[in-house]
């Protein structure tokens, strides 16, 4: 066996038990730290297909940001994971039924599936020779998909947006500092002297 | 020797998983999310693997926007799970339709 197929078979194996682990696993946290590893294990599939840069983006972008994004908020929130289990038996024949099912298409589709005549002249941007493939990528992405790039910006600012405006929220029984106030404070407004007599209060 | 259908043979048993997530784990919102994860994993796969395999640069491209709009879901995902939290103190999806939108 050669160090390309052990490879491929290292990673399809630690991705595959990776996401089953993720879907059977009791504990979330447990969860999410079988999905890093399933997305680790994407990220060498991609490198072996030559996939640098995507597999790159997938490390920093999905277990870098994505990942650290649902542990935060598994931990952050007090939640009862006793109450929301159990229901694995329930439905798990249902469940693996439709699975094997679907497996089994997949299969069948992908086991007949071959490329059809003149294929190859209809690519709509052929991977260049001499060129890596970060490169290549940055050409065709700046330049033939620059609107597309910009949408898939703006999407990210809109995300951004909506999960902002959706968990901000005003407490109203915070003290809070309120600069203009402040500002507009005067000395004379805020000092006066009283005259005390002795033996009375004000 | 390593072809196209070994990588898509990943792609759909990671694909088959995620689906079986989503039936199996049907009260928790959180795993439910990173099944569906899963599954954008099995198809950026596929992408990638027939974009290697073809020689055609476009699937990578096109696998770029399916994170970005991964990451936008994830993001918009979980900050409709902490208002949810916020409001019911519980994630269980059947108290979702109390609204009755």
């Amino acid at each position: 066996m050669t160090v390309f197929a052990f490879a491929f078979w290292l990673f399809a194996i630690a991705a595959v038990v990776a996401g089953l682990m993720v879907v059977v696993s009791r504990n979330p946290v447990h969860s999410v730290l079988w999905l890093v590893l399933a997305f680790f294990s994407g990220a060498g599939l991609f490198v072996l297909l030559g996939a640098e840069f995507v597999a790159m983006l997938m490390v920093i972008v999905y277990v870098g940001a994505v990942m650290v994004l649902f542990l935060f908020v598994v931990m952050m929130l007090d939640i009862d994971f006793e109450t929301l289990k159990g229901e694995l038996a329930r439905y798990a024949p249902l469940g693996l039924l439709i699975s094997v099912i679907m497996l089994l298409q997949l299969g069948m589709a992908f086991g007949a599936w071959e490329p059809g005549e003149g294929t190859a002249a209809l690519r709509m941007s052929p991977t260049p020779e001499g060129v890596t493939n970060t490169v290549a990528l940055g050409e065709l992405l700046y330049d033939r998909y620059l609107y597309l790039f910009q949408a898939a910006g703006l999407i990210l600012l809109v995300a951004m947006i909506g999960a902002i405006l959706l968990t901000m929220r005003h407490r109203k029984d915070v003290k809070r500092q309120d600069a203009l106030t402040q500002i507009y404070r005067k000395p004379g407004e805020q000092m006066s002297l009283k005259n005390v007599k002795p033996g009375q209060g004000l | 020797m390593i072809g196209l259908t070994h990588y898509l043979g990943v792609a759909a048993a990671l694909f088959v998983i995620g689906i079986f997530g989503i039936f199996v784990n049907r009260k928790n919102v959180i795993v439910i999310m990173m099944s569906i994860e899963l599954m954008l994993l099995a198809v950026n796969i596929n992408l990638v693997a027939f974009s290697a395999f073809l020689n055609d640069l476009v699937g990578q491209v096109f696998t770029m926007f399916i994170l970005t709009v991964g990451a936008a879901e994830a993001a918009i995902g979980l900050a409709i799970l902490v208002v949810f939290f916020r409001t019911r103190g519980t994630i269980e999806v059947e108290d979702v339709n109390v609204m009755k939108g």
